[in-house]
């Protein structure tokens, strides 16, 4: 299986293809729901003005960012009370939700790979040819076993979003993905999506 | 009466930690059926490989700990207010173990509460009177968000998939919510239905629908055949584990019926992910078992 160091090069990036296992190990970011509209509407098409610490928070990630990795999950953290941050669970969250922002966000910080599951759509897919970077798809639920490849949390920001929507940068080791999207334009969501579909429309028509 | 707050606790450890016998061994019979090496067969290995590890280690299965939705059987004069106050701190030591991630946002703002307490309706608790000489039961289901997202409620007939108003064409628009779904619910995933009643009571029937354990027979043996159909059927689709292709989508299907108007034919489809976290405790006298 491949072992892929964060940050990637944009030569692994384009090299990946749709269906191959890999072990992620490197610092990456967790971001959801809430992080994805902050980054949207606050630095990418600026319908808002910073406030509070947003310009401090977006300079602290970038680095993180660039050439890394973003993760769609909503993590169950113990020590929230004391600052010694531990991951219990952290499972990927449903990425579909982030399709309006995420090709704009992969190229606005230069994301080189999101993981989540479900998989995204075309806009998403445009955005990992363009970046270039490309879709990681984890096991949903698989929480527990994924925590235990989180060695240590780095930083929290924006916890005030709540512990599933704050950005919470972590070290992983031999964090296992599938790539079901690549950079060079195929969707393993798609392809099911067509074969199913061809099923279904054979199945209605019967009786 | 007598305080049961460590006791729900308890119940609601194990619904999020250690996932109930039916729905572990149908997911192995499920391996057993995908190709060796596929990426379908290597999703199943590590959702039982994380089953097993969230077990030992007192862990949430999944992050995502879901609405807590309680089913609570109560003998006749039991007070019903002092349960709902022994649920909602039980909830709240929970979330400090970390048995349940903090999950309860107020619907405007979207703030986090931190503890999973809210309006009155968070966490969600149904209340049933039974008997006084019979026993109190407490069920716990977790059902997570992305499962939640992928339900559908149709309204028969449908034109577009030539779908009328009888048991054919409920099957067609389960189908259709199926194929919707793709891996987006986690699949492999169950899939609980009511047909009729009202908006309402129709989604809330599809949900209870799941209290009941994989492989259970429907005492209607039309219902029962309709079950194993759209199950049979849903699989041939190939959407497979995390909607990576493959055998298993759909482990289970459970149906039932509700009288509605006869203006209206609704169709309710409550999908539940692979981590199927329900747990039952029964207290009669001092004695508390746990199912």
């Amino acid at each position: 299986m491949r072992e892929i160091t964060i940050p990637i090069s944009d030569e692994t990036i384009r090299d990946l293809k749709v269906g191959e296992p890999v072990l992620l190990s490197g610092v990456m970011m967790t971001g959801r729901d809430a992080v994805h509209k902050w980054m949207n509407d606050t630095f990418i098409k600026k319908t808002r003005q910073p406030v509070g610490d947003d310009l401090e928070v977006y300079e602290a990630i970038k680095p993180i960012l660039d050439g890394g990795v973003l993760y769609h999950c909503g993590p169950v953290v113990a020590g929230v009370e004391t600052g010694e941050y531990k991951f219990v669970a952290a499972g990927p969250t449903t990425s579909i939700r982030e399709e309006p922002y995420q090709a704009d966000v992969m190229k606005h910080f230069n994301l080189k790979g999101v993981i989540g599951k479900g998989g995204m759509g075309s806009k998403t897919l445009q955005g990992c040819q363009e970046t270039p970077a490309v879709y990681f798809h984890a096991i949903g639920g698989a929480a527990s076993l994924i925590a235990q490849c989180v060695r240590r949390v780095i930083a929290v920001h924006k916890l005030d979003f709540g512990v599933p929507e704050a950005m919470w940068v972590i070290e992983v080791k031999d964090f296992p993905v599938v790539v079901t999207m690549d950079a060079n334009g195929n969707s393993q969501h798609m392809v099911v999506d067509a074969q199913s579909q061809k099923v279904l429309e054979e199945l209605l028509a019967k009786a | 009466m007598q305080d049961l707050t460590q006791q729900i606790l308890e119940l609601v450890r194990r619904t999020s930690t250690d996932l109930p016998a039916d729905i572990e061994n149908k997911l192995r019979a499920s391996l057993a059926q995908e190709e060796p090496g596929s990426a379908a067969h290597g999703a199943l290995e590590t959702i039982l490989k994380n089953v097993a590890l969230a077990r030992k280690n007192s862990t949430p299965i999944c992050q995502d700990t879901g609405t807590p939705l309680f089913y609570v059987h109560y003998p006749e004069g039991t007070s019903t207010r002092k349960l709902r106050r022994m649920i909602q701190d039980a909830v709240i030591a929970a979330t400090k173990k970390n048995y349940l991630r903090p999950n309860s946002v107020d619907a405007i703002t979207g703030k986090n509460t931190g503890d999973n307490t809210g309006d009155e309706h968070y966490p969600t608790i149904h209340f049933e009177e039974v008997d006084e000489d019979q026993p109190l039961t407490i069920e716990l289901m977790l059902k997570g968000g992305g499962c939640e997202n992928v339900g559908a409620q149709y309204k028969l007939p449908n034109v577009g998939m030539h779908a009328g108003r009888d048991l054919a064409g409920v099957r067609k628009v389960v189908l259709d919510a199926v194929y919707q779904a793709q891996g987006k619910g986690c699949a492999p995933g169950v899939l609980g239905i009511a047909i009729g009643g009202d908006r309402g009571s129709s989604y809330l029937a599809s949900k209870e629908t799941l209290l009941s354990k994989i492989g259970d027979e429907n005492p209607n043996p039309e219902l029962a055949a309709m079950e194993q159909q759209i199950t049979e059927e849903a699989n041939q689709m190939g959407i497979g584990p995390m909607g990576f292709g493959g055998k298993t989508t759909v482990l289970d299907t459970k149906i039932k019926g509700l009288h509605r108007l006869p203006a209206s034919y609704f169709v309710s489809v409550s999908y539940m992910c692979w981590a199927y976290r329900r747990r039952k405790m029964t207290v009669q006298g001092d004695e508390v078992r746990y199912d």
